[in-house]
């Protein structure tokens, strides 16, 4: 090891090496006998060959995939600073969210004349676009955040304002009231708030330090959007 | 960086062929160095082979040279980066100075050219008419509340700047698209404040205050560094009349479009006596009778818990 610190550059140098960078230079012949225990660190998800997941059975890449997305469910209800939403993103979470949210959004509307509430389309169309938007806004403004990584977030950060709706629609099937309001609003406006610490606590790192207002206030309106399509749901 | 003026055309697809040539060298070197690696086990055999894959090779380059071109040079996001290079303390400074008209007019007011603000006070307007639009029970017979609300704000933004850009072309005024698209986008703060206030606050004489008041100062704004701009008394009155006639009357219709008299309110809660109102109503709503006045102070939502606690 001292060896290689060594030949790492001129010794004025406070550029930090990476730790156990030397390790990739190691060559082990065959004939040294090389005993012990060995820790070297590395990420907790190796993606190996490709076909070391296309032979497993269709449950087990299932239930992978859905344990994976449970988790991150997990990340964005206790919203600690955090990086496993944006090192392992998917998309799969955000989808399901978004079906989940636009079908319980959708008024059974036999009678054409009243078809005033969103329809599923408009509610995948507000998600997905605003997400878009929002993202290339915080690009824009000079953020570090992949594409994906930051639709990811604000997908998996509509998780509060799903259970607030799904809340909603038990409060509606008792009678209907100023209680009944007051609860609804209470439980979307604690959600809204939820989701937007939430996604700021995933975002606001790859933001330049002073510019952080600048991209938070999107996503703000991005979720008033979202809670006030869940408080103003009446079924018919 | 926030003042950009851009009047210098289109230097940004000489910085996409820089792009592309650089990027083209690094792939070539790349290329040679695998292909002499390559080359060198496969003797006489393989070289028809190698002929045909080089054709092959040099085939898909040409093609995928061509469409990375073609997308550096258009979805190139860097293209809008200067235009959100601001700061938080300089959106509010600007959002606050859209309110204030500027007395000298005898040199042409600074326009800072960004996109950002402009871009979130759209949006803002949007969310607001869709707060509108729910309380007022306003029902879409085609199309969605939020595509209604999205092509209005969005329209009126981009089809008014650009008509007043037209007018100014008209009329040689110094100002460019950029900052006519900023000029308006700032001036339609006045828009938020005042509509976020009167559909929560059904006052119409308040309403009239505040239309003349804030949409006043915020056309006033707008007109004065128009004025500063242009040249010659015709065209100053030509295009600042235009601008000023459009803005007020867009708050105009903004109010009243997704208005609805709380009357249509109780009856629909009462007896299906009135018909729901069409997406754009040909006829502003008459005045309330006196009786009714107190009531068309609360917002909508608030009105119905009233109405069902009365019912109970």
């Amino acid at each position: 090891m001292a060896k290689a610190a060594e030949s790492s550059g001129e010794p004025g140098t406070t550029w930090p090496r990476p730790l156990f960078a030397g390790l990739s230079d190691i060559s082990i012949s065959q004939d040294i006998l090389v005993e012990g225990e060995f820790t070297i660190p590395m990420r907790s998800h190796i993606r190996e060959f490709d076909s070391s997941t296309l032979n497993e059975s269709v449950q087990n890449t299932i239930m992978r995939d859905l344990k994976a997305v449970g988790k991150k469910f997990m990340h964005v209800l206790y919203p600690r600073k955090s990086n496993t939403l944006l090192r392992d993103w998917d998309l799969w979470g955000p989808l399901i969210l978004c079906v989940t949210l636009a079908l319980m959004l959708q008024r059974s509307s036999v009678d054409s004349e009243k078809d005033g509430g969103p329809q599923f389309a408009e509610v995948f169309v507000i998600v997905w676009f605003g997400a878009v938007t929002i993202t290339l806004n915080s690009k824009l403004l000079g953020g570090n955040i992949s594409f994906f990584q930051s639709l990811c977030v604000l997908g998996y950060c509509i998780l509060p304002l799903t259970v607030a709706m799904l809340v909603c629609r038990l409060v509606l099937l008792a009678e209907q009231g100023p209680i009944n309001f007051m609860v609804r609003l209470f439980v979307v406006i604690v959600m809204f708030a939820w989701s937007i610490v939430a996604s700021t606590a995933f975002l606001a790192d790859s933001q330049p330090p002073n510019r952080k207002a600048l991209a938070i206030y999107p996503v703000f309106l991005f979720y008033f959007v979202i809670s006030w399509m869940i408080l103003t749901f009446t079924p018919q | 960086m926030e003042n950009m003026d851009d009047t210098s055309g289109s230097s940004f697809e000489d910085m996409g062929e820089l792009h592309q040539r650089l990027r083209e060298e690094e792939v070539h070197a790349d290329a040679a160095a695998a292909e002499e690696e390559d080359g060198e086990f496969l003797g006489m055999k393989g070289f028809k082979g190698q002929l045909s894959r080089q054709v092959a090779d040099q085939m898909w380059q040409a093609g995928k040279r061509q469409a990375s071109r073609a997308f550096s040079l258009y979805a190139n996001i860097d293209i809008l980066r200067p235009y959100f290079d601001v700061e938080p303390a300089q959106v509010r400074s600007r959002l606050l100075e859209s309110m204030i008209p500027i007395k000298m007019v005898n040199f042409p007011q600074k326009i800072a050219g960004e996109l950002y603000g402009p871009l979130m006070l759209v949006f803002t307007l949007v969310a607001i008419l869709l707060h509108g639009m729910k309380t007022s029970d306003t029902i879409i017979r085609e199309g969605t509340l939020m595509g209604t609300a999205i092509g209005t704000c969005f329209g009126y933004w981009l089809g008014v700047s650009s008509f007043i850009y037209f007018l100014a072309y008209l009329c040689n005024a110094q100002i460019t698209m950029l900052q006519m698209l900023a000029l308006l986008g700032y001036g339609l703060f006045g828009h938020c404040i005042v509509l976020f206030i009167t559909y929560n606050i059904h006052l119409h004489a308040l309403f009239y205050l505040f239309w003349l008041l804030v949409g006043g100062l915020s056309t006033l704004r707008m007109v004065a560094v128009l004025v500063s701009r242009t040249v010659g008394p015709t065209q100053r009155l030509l295009l600042c009349g235009t601008l000023a006639a459009l803005h007020m009357l867009f708050l105009l219709y903004l109010h009243f479009a997704y208005h609805k008299v709380v009357e249509g309110i109780l009856d629909t809660l009462e007896g299906p006596n009135i018909p729901p109102m069409q997406r754009v109503p040909r006829d502003i709503p008459a005045a309330l009778p006196a009786a009714r006045l107190p009531a068309t102070v609360l917002n909508a939502t608030a009105k119905a818990v009233m109405v069902t606690l009365q019912s109970h």
